[in-house]
């Protein structure tokens, strides 16, 4: 296989025959190659010098990773509950008729591939689709059969994607994505007006104490949904022993409704670099890593662009802004598909080659993060919150949001309403203010912080988004009557959660699976009150996971318990509860019966 | 020279190492911890879950926690102890355990953890995955059915070069362990006798050697996991 030989041979030498790099390179060959076979994994790890089980425990971890051939176009099909919402069943149902094979196979041309994903970032837009990495949004049967009889006449992706690009820099000729913002409010820390280097004019004139201490003054907290308080995350990187340091920005927004990382990556990623070289500055890194998401690889050659001008800027590279000494720069790091790669742990794991497993804390990765050395991961939009309090001061920032909770909240917000998309509000927004302003009526239930956060009915509507009530990385779902939210979403998520968990811990490995096998018997109606109980008591249990993942993939089911109480109890199997409904004696006995010739 | 720290545990003052493992520290002040991943003289790596312990009182896994000064640490709360024993009925529903034809029965740390729990039947559903026994390798036998991925073998099983031999494939409840045809080409009986012997259950066994010990001159067939850590 000289083709493979080489390209590997090619691959591995743009990298440095650096096995830490091993993201980049499986990335490289997979979209010269095709696919990632046994041939190839062995093939990397001869030219690496690392074992070929190495390779391919990081290759079979990641979801977009293929060991093979997904045809000459590979459609990944959103398979999340807004996507259901919009209609995902239908397009689906056009694609396999259209490509004359089923999800998870290749047509016998080989042309068309089709595999479901978990949500791409798209949700104001679905249903979505990624086709050999460009996104397809708002997707229709029509728009399916059209798609995959362009493949099939010979088209290219661009010529698939036509030129109606979307709004903003969606439309920059390095990405022309058919993508849509839909900014529909925009806040004072991210949507308003901002020039690129003003902080960091401000921040050269500073010592790294002091920029802490602006950090500190305005009690900036991680807005991943932690809530960490990024100040003292600077501090203890700073105060950690080491000349080398980095700065990680976690932009691997996975949890299911998520998209506002797409967007300020879209039309702000100078903001954000910019926040990463002042978080460099009050650290004493001299490298970061840009960690995105694999759903948004359409945005690489933008932000390649975006770091280049930087570095003409004076803003990247060496004595940034003039100041001798400070020197900086980022580089981009592409995941494989993996939403547990979002706890920075599994993120720097990740970044170094390896599966996407958490790791056991302490050391936290502020003392031994990226290749063991001391690293900050700060999200996003907790980066542009910093850059706007370093060129405001503590003080304009601090008299946003609450009590507890200072600043602003992008929020995404999608499902059941007229105006999905982006909300920059002010934390201490209620759930029913959101709700209005985005025109959303007969309100079931909505999903606020995603999956792993809550799902809440409309007696708690009043409540209000900040730390100290509904905590929210900014995904906020919503739910309408008309939905069937057991069956339409909490097996949806209780899904997500299996296929996602790293499969380290035994309870979330396991329990994760076992879970949605009783919710299923639950919605089919053969579940008995003690499977109810059976998964509030499982919660407990989780708490002892590793990871935030761990501890909270079974939030969908145990707060939905908690809040719907009543749709569990009206699906409960009639009859006497000694009995298991879910027991299929026919079943149990069919190989018998056709041994002996019976039924 | 090492530097001695004072903690407690279970409510008695006791004396450690500085740094040293609290599985290990608290077996030396007699009081055991089921562990499943851990290995003595292997980096730990809280998988299993089971040596789950209140430090200061915040649920963390003894394996990777180091004793340090004024360390509060509660071994034995009943939600703990009943936290343990669904960790061995999690195992046993999820994977295919079928004692009774265990080369490994006798001399397994999962089935010894189950009559300490005295679990008789599991609570959680069985599973009964269907999982492959790999034969093909010269020297040993990977039977994925009793494997429980505890990674023992992957953190601790290298050839001469310093390569793993085995590794992780895929995540979440697909997670297997392959065994690399490389590297693992050329191991001498001494290695998979080590390979064997990690495993803390009967997923890796050498070819022929299952049965060098007669089930009921076993290890715990003699006495009860736990039991040599005396007080």
């Amino acid at each position: 296989m000289p083709a493979i030989a080489q390209t590997v041979k090619q691959v591995v030498a743009r990298y440095g025959g650096d096995a830490t790099r091993l993201m980049d390179v499986l990335i490289d060959v997979q979209d010269e190659l095709g696919c990632l076979s046994h041939v190839t994994a062995a093939r990397i790890a001869d030219v690496l010098g690392i074992p070929q089980v190495d390779v391919e425990q990081t290759t079979s971890f990641y979801h977009f990773f293929a060991r093979e051939p997904r045809g000459k176009f590979a459609v990944y099909l959103n398979d999340s509950v807004v996507a259901e919402f919009c209609g995902r069943a239908e397009v689906a149902q056009a694609f396999e008729e259209a490509a004359g094979c089923k999800f998870g196979e290749v047509s016998a041309d080989g042309v068309v591939g089709l595999f479901h994903t978990a949500c791409i970032g798209m949700s104001d837009q679905e249903p979505a689709a990624l086709v050999n990495g460009q996104v397809f949004p708002k997707l229709t049967p029509e728009k399916a059969r059209e798609l995959v009889a362009g493949m099939r006449a010979g088209r290219t992706v661009e010529e698939l994607k036509g030129d109606q690009y979307g709004d903003g820099q969606n439309a920059h000729p390095e990405v022309r994505a058919l993508v849509h913002n839909h900014v529909r409010r925009r806040g004072v820390m991210v949507f308003d007006h901002y020039r690129p280097g003003e902080a960091l004019a401000k921040v050269v004139k500073m010592s790294s104490g002091e920029v802490i201490a602006a950090v500190k003054a305005a009690s900036v907290r991680g807005r991943g949904g932690a809530g960490f308080p990024t100040g003292m995350k600077w501090d203890f990187a700073r105060r950690a022993a080491g000349d080398v340091k980095y700065v990680f920005c976690n932009a691997d927004e996975g949890e299911p409704g998520t998209f506002k990382d797409r967007v300020i990556l879209t039309e702000r990623p100078q903001m954000v670099i910019e926040g990463m070289a002042i978080a460099a500055f009050a650290v004493g890194a001299r490298r970061g890593v840009l960690y995105v998401r694999h759903e948004y690889l359409y945005l690489r050659a933008y932000l390649e662009h975006v770091l280049a001008d930087l570095r003409a800027q004076g803003l990247l590279g060496t004595a940034i802004g003039g100041l001798a000494g400070f020197d900086f720069d980022v580089s981009l790091q592409f995941g494989g598909g993996a939403y547990v790669c979002g706890e920075e742990s599994a993120l720097i794991e990740s970044a170094e080659g390896k599966r996407g497993e958490p790791r056991d804390r302490p050391p936290f990765p502020v003392e031994k993060g990226y290749l063991q050395k001391p690293t900050v991961v700060n999200n996003v939009e907790t980066l542009c919150s910093a850059v706007q309090v370093l060129l405001k001061g503590p003080e304009w920032y601090n008299r946003l949001g609450t009590e507890k909770s200072k600043g602003t909240k992008v929020l995404c917000v999608s499902g059941d309403c007229d105006r999905p998309g982006i909300y920059e509000v002010e934390w201490g927004f209620s759930v029913n203010d959101i709700l209005k302003e985005a025109g959303a009526r007969d309100v079931q239930a909505v999903q606020v912080g995603g999956p792993s956060g809550a799902c809440i009915g409309p007696d708690e509507f009043n409540r209000v988004l900040a730390y100290e009530d509904l905590a929210t990385g900014g995904s906020f779902i919503v739910v309408g009557k008309h939905r069937d939210l057991l069956k339409d979403v909490v097996l949806n998520f209780a899904r997500f959660f299996r296929e996602e968990s790293c499969g380290s811990c035994v309870p979330c490995r396991a329990l994760t699976g076992m879970a949605q096998v009783v919710l299923e018997r639950i919605v089919a109606g053969k579940g008995t009150a003690e499977d109810v109980e059976r998964l509030r008591a499982w919660q407990k249990i989780m708490r002892n996971n590793r990871c935030g993942l761990g501890q909270t993939a079974l939030n969908p089911i145990v707060t939905t318990i908690q809040n719907f109480r009543p749709l569990y109890a009206a699906r409960l199997a009639p009859g006497d509860p000694r009995f298991v409904p879910s027991f299929d004696l026919a079943a149990a006995i069919r190989d018998y019966d056709a041994a002996v010739g019976k039924g | 020279m090492a530097s001695f720290v004072r903690f407690t545990l279970d409510g008695k003052t006791c004396l450690a190492e500085e740094g040293a493992q609290l599985v290990a520290a608290a077996r030396e002040a007699g009081v055991f911890i089921p562990t499943l991943c851990n290995y003595p003289g292997i980096p730990p790596k809280g998988a299993c879950r089971i040596c789950t312990v209140l430090v200061n009182g915040i649920p963390q896994t003894a394996c990777t926690t180091k004793v340090a000064e004024d360390m509060n640490v509660a071994t034995s709360t009943p939600e703990l102890e009943a936290f343990r024993k669904s960790v061995v009925e999690i195992l046993f529903a999820e994977g295919n355990h079928l004692c009774p034809s265990c080369e490994r029965s006798g001399n397994c740390e999962l089935q010894a953890l189950a009559y300490r729990y005295r679990v008789t039947v599991s609570s959680f559903p069985y599973l009964f995955p269907k999982r492959d026994v790999e034969a093909w390798h010269p020297k040993l036998v990977k039977d994925h059915n009793r494997c429980i991925q505890c990674k023992r073998c992957i953190r601790g099983i290298h050839n001469a070069e310093g390569h793993a031999i085995f590794a992780f494939g895929k995540r979440g409840d697909k997670v297997v362990i392959n065994i690399d045809p490389d590297t693992s080409k050329d191991i001498d009986d001494e290695l998979a006798q080590r390979a064997m012997d990690i495993c803390p259950v009967g997923a890796i066994l050498r070819k022929g050697k299952g049965f060098d010990v007669p089930i009921g001159r076993r290890t715990y067939d003699r006495a009860p996991i736990g039991s040599e850590v005396r007080p």
